[in-house]
Order: C-alpha cells, then structure tokens, then sequence
C-alpha cells in the first residue's frame, strides 16, 4: 500500500485518496440515508458531541488522514482561561479579578521577602544537590507541614499517626488522596459543596469517585445554608468521603462559624463519613494560621481519621512551584505505616517523586524561627491588605448607590467574593468594562487596588442596573 | 476490606480493636483471609457504625518498597564501608558524589538575579521551554517543528510526561494497547496500569547473545492489532543498554508503517548515549522524517542532572498545526486535573541553558564529560573482568552496551548475592547503573559480578 510517506501528494493522487476515504465513503452513505452526522475530522467550530458524529477508526490508517482525528477542540479551563482572555485585552483600563493571584497595591505579583531570602540561602549553597526526592518528598517538609496544619502539639503527630507526603500542591493532594481512596477505601463517593472549586469535581472523578454535592451556599442570604448542608450530610451513605473547605471557602467566602463546624463535626463522625479537607488558605482568611486551622484541627484532634490537603501557592506566595502536602490521620501508628507504603505506589506511576525546589523553599522558612515570624508578618500583610479591599468596594458600591444588599463583600473571607452577578452581567462587565472574573460571578479580591476598585464598582453599578 | 473487618467486629463483641489487628498481622490481612473472616453478609452501613473503633484503613497493606527507587533506600541503611550503590539512574562522580552541572549553577545564578516571579505556569508550561525542548530533540530546522505540528506539552519529566501520553490514549484511543518491550524500565507498567491503559510486550533482549532479538522484535510488531502504540527507547534502552542500530531502526520503522502503529518514544537519556545530542535523537528524527504521527515523552533528570526539579515533556507530532493544536488542548484537559499547571523552576533552568548559545556550548561539554566517564568506566570494568574471570566469559556486552545501566544477565538469586555478600545494590533484574561506578571501585565490581556469576544459582 502506498504510504502517503512526507504529507505531501499530487492534487489527484489527494483527491483519489479522499474518495476510497472511508469517511468519504460513510458521509456518502449517510446522505443517502438521511443521516446527519459529521465524518469529517472536526474543526474547533464544530459540535463537540462525539454521541452524535461518527468518526473512523483511528486505526482505518487512510491517507493524507491522522490518528488524531477524532481529538476535538478542548475548551479553555474556565478558571485560568480567563487570565489567557485577559492577556488577549489589550484595552489599558482591562482589571483581571480571575484567577486567585496575589497581587500588590501596584497590581504587581508578589514573591514575598522571605521565599527571596530563602531561595538566595538554597542556591547560593555549595552543597546543595538536586538528587531524587523520596518519593514521599522532603521529609523536613512533610514534617513541618503537618506541625503547621494540625498544630504542633497535635497528639495525632505525636503518637505518629499522622502520614503526611509532599505533594504538587493542592491540585496534586487531592488527586493523589482521590486516588488512593479509590483503590483502597470502599466508600467511593465523594460529597462537594454547592457551588466548589471548578476543578474539583474533574480531579475526583478522574481519580476515580464518584462525585455527588451538598447543599452549601444560599443565594438568597448570600451565606451558608446550614439547614440543606446538615440534611444532605445525613442523607449521605455511611462511611462516604466528604470534601471541606478548611477556610476561605472558594468561590463563595463564606464559612461555618465554630459553632457549626462543631455540629458538622459531630454529624459526620457519628454517619462514618470521611472528612477531607482543603486547605488552600491557611493564614490568609483571617492573617492567623492557627485561627484559619482551627477547622481541620477540630477533626484531628478527636480521635477520628481525615485527609488534608495543603497548598502553599497563595500563603507562601510559590503559585508555580507547586508546593503542597497530602496529609491521612489514621486511627492507628502501624495503619499509617501502611497507608504511607500505598501512597508511594500511587505517586510513583504519577510522576515518581514531587519537585525540590518549592518544598526546600517552605521547610527553609518554616524551621527558622526568625523567618517563620517573618513570613506571618507577610501573611498578615497581604490577608489585610484584602480585607481593606473589601471595605473600599463596599464603600464605593454604596457611594454609587448600587441597587442590592453588598454586605456580604465585608462579611465573605479570604481571597474571593461571591458577588451574587449572573453569567449575562459577568458577561457585560467583560465586554464593556474590560473586568475579568469567572462567569458564576466570582471576583478575586487579590487583583483589585485602590486604583481599580472605582472601576470595578461602575462596572458591578452597569451591570446591576442594566443587565437583569 | 475494612468493611469485613468491622463485620468480625460485629460478629464477635468480644473482639477489641486491638485484638483485631493483631489478627490481621498474624494472618496477613488480604482480601483472601477477609473473605474466611467474613461470615454474614453485614451491610457496610451497618459495620462501619459499629465498628468506631477500626481505622477505615485498617485493610490496607503494606506495599512492597519500589524496586528502583527502594534500592536507594537499602542503601542508605547500610553501614558497611565497601556499599556501593548502583541502583538507580543518578550520575556520580568519579569521587561518587552527586553532580550538580556548572550550567544549571549559573543559569539557577542568573534566575535569582533576575529576581523573576513565581506566577502560575499555564497548564501547557513555561511556553519558552517548550519551544527549546522541541527544537533539542526534533533540530530547530526540522519542518514538523516549522509547520506547527508538533505540540509540546510540559510534564513532570519523564514519568509524568508518559503518564499524560497514557491517559491521553486511555480516552481518546480506548480500544488500543502499548506494546513495551521485554524487558523494560520498571515502572512503565505502572503508568499504563495505573492510567487503564492495556500493554503487552515484545521481545527485545535475547539472553543467549546478551544482545537484541530483533527478529523476535519484529515479529511481535507486526503480530499486534494495527494501530497498537509502540513505545520505543530513544536511545541508551533501559534497562539492557542495547540499542537498535540505525538499519534496524529503518526496519522497525518499516513494520510500524505497515501496521499504522504509532510509535511512542521515551527519551530519557539524550545526549547521555554517545555523548552527542543530536545522534542520540536520531532515532525519534528518522520517524519524523518519514511523516508519522508520533509521540515523545522527555527527561531532563540526567542529561542535565535536574532530576529533583521534575522537568520534562510530552511532544505529539501530528499530520498538521490544527490536529497538533486539539491535542495539546486535550492534554491540557488532562494535565489540569492532576496537578494544575507544571514546576515553574526546573523549566526556566533549562530554557535558560539550551535558549542560551553559550550556555548550551558549555552545556554539551559538560555533557560530553558524563558520558565520556561513563564509557571510561566500562572499559575499566570490561577488562578487570576478562583478566580476573578464568572461565573465558565473554564480557564483551558491557562495551557493547550504551548509556548509563549495564544488564549483567545476573538472576534475582546472583543480584541477592551482589547485595548480601558484597553490599553492592542493584536492581535485581541484573542491571547496575554504571552512573555510580567509579573506576577505583571497578576491581571490586568484577570481583563480586565474577563470584555472583559462578557461584550462585
């Protein structure tokens, strides 16, 4: 069989193979049926509902055709698409309010002063290797990421019940904790709040489980719906995984208070079910790291067994480094044992062992007493910093007389704000405001300043007013 | 597992927790002896809430250590002064110290000096080194690269850039299987197991001449159902070190056309195979040539001693920019929900030595001065074995093979020997990394391979 060998053939010779081309053959025969169904290779313009159209086999080998035919367009990731749509912009008043980024008073990304000094300390050391991690990670990383998350007078660290493996950050604990679940726990279901983090869902179902969600956010009181979150807990199968924002709940900012973490926690222990948390902000809702633990420690410190994930991204600043840390408090010192052996044989087929850089940037500042107190008064910095964001957008909203209830600006923790905007006015805000942010109305307080708070309280007053 | 476990507890009140585990240590807790345990058919509902005080992970085993990553682990525990570690892939030097390339310090130097941020990489990657890493590996002038249709996606090095491949096949080419060869880096299984993707393997070392089965090779290519998946060594074939030469690359690329398979390189040692970065990519380069769509995951753990840092990348070379344009948004899709976006540092290190005309010089002799020790101390090795062994052995495969492991023809029983007798660790497939060999220790070696060989069974 000629083998069309360099892509490059006669106009005849293109055109003969098009017509014995099976798809030209199938799209023959479906015209004759009065079949509608699209046989040719996709462009991104095209439907992407593979049910519908009917591709040849990858392996038909027709030629001048390719293996990947049938490999559709992907839509952009709706979170950091946005940043990709804003890069497009090229009008000077655009605002990016969508991915959670840290940004100054300037508008300028961060690389906070102490991750600076740490990383001089770590490259300028002549000793320094960059043989394989364990695949476990860093040990001093895993052990001071414990201490920070749990406390480090947790009696779960202490009596060595705690695994903790280093991980890339908290996109890669929660898959590699999904993923062991799947392969060793036998409820695999896994409830997530109403409305989560975007990518949650994708991460646990392909790490295996199922997803279902709970009842969370109550666009009525912009608050959290007690009431729907504790039937749907309970309606929920003995022994089922449950996915908890330890603070700073994304996207909506807002958080049990103690109190209902307190009743959460009793529910959930007395049905069995599994709590895993996500703990992307720790020290930056309220600018204390224990106050901002006080969730997860809550469930540690009873007895029970939970997962945690860590991210270091927004707290430490190290976005790119991809630095976090998968944590199982177990029942037991030799069931951690155990369960640390099966995560290795999870991580190992994944990418074998996590990066260097970013976790000896943390375990560096974490175990030096002059730069951990450093890095909270950073921390501090930049959790205010927010909060007074909060405040002038709040102010501004009610300067302009904005229709609506707007406390919940000022009530809502952590990085985002739920704004309560539909897709037509995040729409609108876009085009006409040049104000990125996510379509369910999610605004990343990080990227606003002084500067651009007026901006974005006449886009939010437009859209508000004109747009229902 | 633990839902039969808590039904024991159910079932016999009397049974503590602690008395729980202990039996599952004594009888070695599996699904097997779960299934004896298991008398009723207790709903799982009904056991967990009983059964407070069993950890939910109570029936998870104790896995097995890796066993390439686990040699190092042994290793480290022991005390023995004549230890050697030829286990895993690191580069030593001659003094067996780590090496920490003179490029990677100044290009680590300049980054800080720059003082550049530490933003989010896009879920494809730092866009400056994917642009470098195509180029290395296809040539700058290579015209897939010039007609856009290769995509270059960058994954956390070689492993987490073949386990995007996977899972890219496992969901868009769910009826085809990966042909590995026998024997194979260890831990590809893994990654197709793991990503659901179905394997099977095809000969590839011949034991008898401790060299390639080509014939068994090729027959085994063509016996595949069309449109299996091929995954091919670059170069320096881990773990034999024997490598097709460039006439019989033409004939498996002959047979892999007939079939329409799609070849599927791992390149994990370029540069580090002859020394030269471009011989070594002669083999994925002569693929391309002839027009097919392939694809190519890549390391930079060895070649520029990055390992810890991650970085690597998967490249899908496609029949035009649009196909290579959905492929890449498609290994986005997947790259997003296992780690969102890839290691910004190991990245900017390389962009910066290969995008860098004299750092990429200085690079390739650096390069040049591995692999060059490398095949030092297999010559070394080579002749301390023929002198010292009587038995008229021929050795001659260790000058023979290519790159960084040498695949002795030891068994288990003759590597548990190298280990337990002369704590020389090794892999126990018979491979030894010849990476952490120096040539004041090669005597040694050919002692120990010599007593191995004769010795045990």
């Amino acid at each position: 069989m000629a083998h069309d060998k360099a892509g490059k053939t006669m106009e005849g010779d293109n055109m003969r193979a098009e017509l014995a081309s099976p798809i030209f053959r199938l799209n023959t025969l479906a015209r004759h049926l009065g079949v509608s169904c699209s046989l040719s290779p996709p462009s991104p313009m095209e439907s992407q509902f593979p049910n519908q159209a009917i591709y040849p086999s990858p392996t038909a080998g027709f030629s001048g055709g390719s293996v990947f035919a049938n490999v559709v367009q992907a839509p952009e990731d709706p979170i950091l698409g946005v940043t990709v749509a804003y890069n497009k912009d090229p009008s000077r008043m655009k605002v990016n309010l969508g991915v959670g980024a840290y940004r100054t008073e300037e508008g300028k990304p961060l690389v906070l002063n102490v991750v600076r000094r740490a990383e001089q300390m770590l490259v300028n050391n002549p000793s320094r290797v960059k043989e394989y991690l364990p695949i476990t990670g860093l040990a001093d990383f895993n052990k001071l990421s414990a201490k920070l998350i749990f406390g480090a007078d947790s009696p779960a660290i202490q009596e060595n019940r705690v695994v903790t493996v280093q991980c890339l950050s908290g996109t890669g604990s929660l898959r590699v904790g999904g993923e062991f679940l799947a392969k060793h726990y036998h409820e695999r279901t896994i409830y997530i709040p109403q409305p989560t983090w975007g990518n949650h869902t994708k991460v646990f179902m392909l790490a295996g489980l199922s997803v279902k969600t709970y009842r969370y956010y109550d666009p009525t009181t912009r608050g959290l719906n007690f009431k729907g979150l504790l039937e749907d807990l309970s309606m929920a199968p003995s022994g089922a995984i449950v996915l908890l924002h330890a603070c700073a709940h994304n996207p909506t900012g807002v958080d049990p208070t103690v109190g209902q973490w307190e009743q959460m926690r009793l529910l959930i222990r007395s049905k069995g079910l599994l709590p895993f948390f996500d703990s992307a902000y720790q020290g930056f809702a309220s600018g204390s790291l224990d106050a901002d633990a006080q969730s997860v420690r809550m469930f540690a410190a009873d007895g029970g067994e939970c997962l945690t994930a860590q991210s270091y991204a927004k707290n430490m600043g190290l976005y790119g480094e991809r630095v976090g840390a998968l944590s199982i408090v177990c029942k037991y010192a030799d069931v951690a044992v155990r369960v640390e052996s099966q995560l290795k044989l999870v991580i190992r087929p994944m990418y074998s062992n996590p990066p260097i850089h970013g976790a000896s940037i943390v375990a560096t500042i974490l175990k030096d007493k002059e730069m951990y107190y450093e890095w909270t008064v950073e921390l501090k910095a930049m959790a205010n910093r927010i909060i007074n964001m909060r405040q002038q957008l709040f102010d501004a909203l009610r300067a302009r007389g904005t229709p609506g209830d707007w406390t919940h600006i000022i009530k809502q923790i952590g990085m985002f704000t739920f704004t309560g905007l539909n897709k037509e006015q995040v729409a609108f805000m876009t085009q006409e405001y040049h104000v990125y942010l996510t379509s369910d109305g999610r605004i990343s307080m990080a990227g606003l300043n002084s500067k651009t708070v007026p901006h974005l309280a006449d886009a939010i007053h437009a859209a508000v007013t004109r747009i229902k | 597992m633990s839902s039969a476990m808590a039904s024991v507890a159910l079932l016999t009140p009397s049974a503590t927790s602690l008395s729980l585990r202990e039996n599952s240590k004594r009888i070695g807790f599996g699904k097997k002896h779960g299934h004896l345990l298991f008398k009723g058919k207790a709903s799982g509902r009904v056991s967990m809430t009983v059964a407070v005080n069993t950890s939910r992970f109570e029936g998870v085993t104790m896995a097995p250590p890796d066993p390439i990553l686990g040699v190092s682990e042994a290793f480290r525990s022991d005390t023995n002064e004549l230890k050697l570690n030829l286990g895993v892939g690191a580069y030593r030097t001659e003094e067996l110290q780590p090496y920490v390339l003179n490029v990677v310090k100044k290009a680590e130097k300049l980054m800080l000096e720059r003082g550049e941020n530490k933003e989010y990489l896009p879920i494809e990657g730092l866009a400056a080194f994917n642009k470098v890493t195509a180029e290395l590996l296809l040539g700058a002038d290579n015209p897939a690269i010039q007609q856009g249709r290769v995509s270059t996606v960058q994954g956390l090095s070689g492993t987490g850039s073949l386990r995007l491949a996977a899972a890219f096949i496992q969901r868009y080419f769910p009826d085809s299987k990966v042909l590995i060869s026998s024997p194979t880096w260890g831990n590809h299984k893994n990654i197709f197991n793991d990503a659901r993707v179905p394997w099977s393997e095809y000969r590839y070392f011949d034991p008898r001449t401790v060299g390639l089965d080509f014939e068994g090779m090729i027959a085994d290519i063509k016996a595949a159902p069309d449109g299996s998946f091929v995954l091919l060594h670059g170069c320096a074939h881990n773990p034999t070190g024997i490598d097709p030469t460039p006439e019989q690359w033409e004939k498996i690329a002959d047979v892999i056309q007939e079939k329409n398979h799609i070849p599927f390189f791992d390149v994990a040692y370029q540069g580090f195979a002859s020394g030269s970065l471009d011989e070594d990519a002669s083999s994925v380069r002569l693929f391309v040539k002839r027009g097919l769509e392939l694809l190519v995951a890549q390391s930079y753990s060895k070649n520029l001693g990055l390992y810890a840092e991650r970085i690597g990348a998967i490249n899908v070379v496609c029949s035009s920019s649009d196909t290579a344009a959905r492929v890449k948004s498609q290994l986005k899709r997947l790259a997003r929900p296992m780690y969102s976006n890839p290691p910004v540092h190991g990245a900017r290190v390389v962009a910066n030595v290969v995008g860098d005309p004299n750092l990429f010089d200085e690079w390739k002799q650096e390069m040049e001065l591995m692999a060059g020790r490398i095949k030092n101390v297999r010559q070394r090795l080579y002749e301390n074995l023929s002198q010292k062994d009587k038995s008229g052995k021929d050795w001659s495969f260790v000058l023979k093979q290519i790159g960084m492991f040498s695949y002795t023809g030891l068994n288990k029983a003759q590597s548990d020997n190298m280990t337990d007798k002369w704590h020389i660790y090794m892999t126990k497939d018979g491979r030894i990394s010849l990476a952490g060999l120096s040539l004041s220790k090669c005597e040694y070696l050919a002692d120990a391979i010599i007593d191995s060989f004769h010795n045990v069974n």
